[in-house]
């Protein structure tokens, strides 16, 4: 009792804005079966977003959401889902958001092509400065200049 | 290109940058732009099998909510803004449109039990989520949340943050009406 209230008056403390809250966070650490299972699961995380911070991944984020979410994608893998279908299962229930990298699709073709298109777009605008330029007289020297 | 507007294009440029610079500004305005679209809405209730807080041989499934419709509330007595919204919720639930259940998240049972017998019990039934399984099937990411589900077990509506009388009047009536429309 005297411990949550502990937590509580941390929470209100440290997050005095925080309208939407998370749980105290639970100490205990996931288990490896051996380090191929680790490699997997520490590349996997990191691709994933914590929908509860923003701009963490998975792997970073200390968020109570975020170690419930890795024991989820550990559970995932042992029960046989290869990456692609952990991700689905994943953005089923959060959204694409979950993805750091979204897939191509109608949402987010800007997103993915909106630096190219800009770029193009750049091009065009110094292209037409140069022919511009060229169609243009040079300009007389000018000999009352000294330097 | 004429030299006049090879002069103004920067300014364009410029006026461009700034448009985006305040539509930013003005989008991040919105309280609820940490909310994230759920890819539910519209789908059927996840599955999942839950105990009833204060009697943990009762287990519950989505199937055994079906019939009428339910809002789903999730709480903690941990989470201040559930505290914040409680009084809506019990305002809403005695208007006895809809039945109101609670989603008790990660809670200890005691400290659960005590903050209803504290602050009034709104909810037909209370379900017992101690290990946090079923809420990542329901994409829940924080307390507190709300679901509108309507008879036959479909997702009509979520809530993200602490519910206010302007949500329940503007957002979540108009759905309960159209609920009750024959």
């Amino acid at each position: 009792m005297i411990r949550t209230a502990l937590l509580a008056l941390l929470l209100c403390l440290t997050w005095p804005q925080a309208a939407r809250a998370q749980v105290a966070v639970d100490a205990a650490p996931l288990r490896f079966e051996d380090t191929a299972e680790e490699r997997r699961f520490h590349s996997l995380v990191a691709e994933l977003r914590c929908v509860m911070c923003q701009n963490q991944s998975l792997a970073d984020s200390n968020a109570q959401i975020a170690h419930d979410l890795r024991r989820e994608v550990l559970t995932l893998m042992r029960e046989g889902l290869d990456d692609p279908a952990i991700k689905a299962h994943l953005v089923a229930r959060y959204g694409e958001f979950v993805l750091y990298s979204p897939q191509v699709g109608p949402s987010t073709w800007l997103l993915w092509f909106g630096p190219l298109l800009l770029l193009g777009a750049g091009g065009v605008v110094i292209w037409r400065v140069v022919a511009s330029r060229k169609q243009a007289a040079p300009l007389p020297p000018d000999d009352t200049e000294t330097w | 290109m004429s030299a006049s507007r090879a002069r103004w294009l920067p300014l364009a440029v410029f006026g461009v940058i700034l448009a985006l610079l305040a539509a930013g500004v003005w989008l991040s305005r919105s309280p609820d732009r940490d909310a994230l679209p759920s890819p539910l809405i519209g789908k059927p209730a996840p599955a999942f099998q839950l105990p009833v807080l204060g009697a943990p041989e009762r287990l519950v499934t989505q199937t055994d909510l079906r019939g009428t419709p339910y809002l789903l509330n999730v709480w903690g007595s941990w989470c201040p803004g559930c505290r914040e919204e409680h009084a809506v919720v019990n305002a809403f639930a005695k208007t006895g449109r809809v039945r109101v259940i609670g989603f008790n998240w990660k809670d200890e049972p005691e400290d659960a039990t005590r903050w209803l017998a504290q602050f009034g019990n709104p909810y037909d039934l209370v379900l017992a989520d101690y290990d946090g399984k079923a809420a990542i099937e329901w994409g829940i990411y924080g307390a507190p949340e709300t679901f509108l589900v309507d008879g036959g077990g479909t997702i009509l509506w979520k809530h993200v943050g602490p519910m206010t009388d302007a949500t329940i009047r503007e957002q979540l009536m108009p759905l309960v009406e159209r609920l009750e429309a024959p």
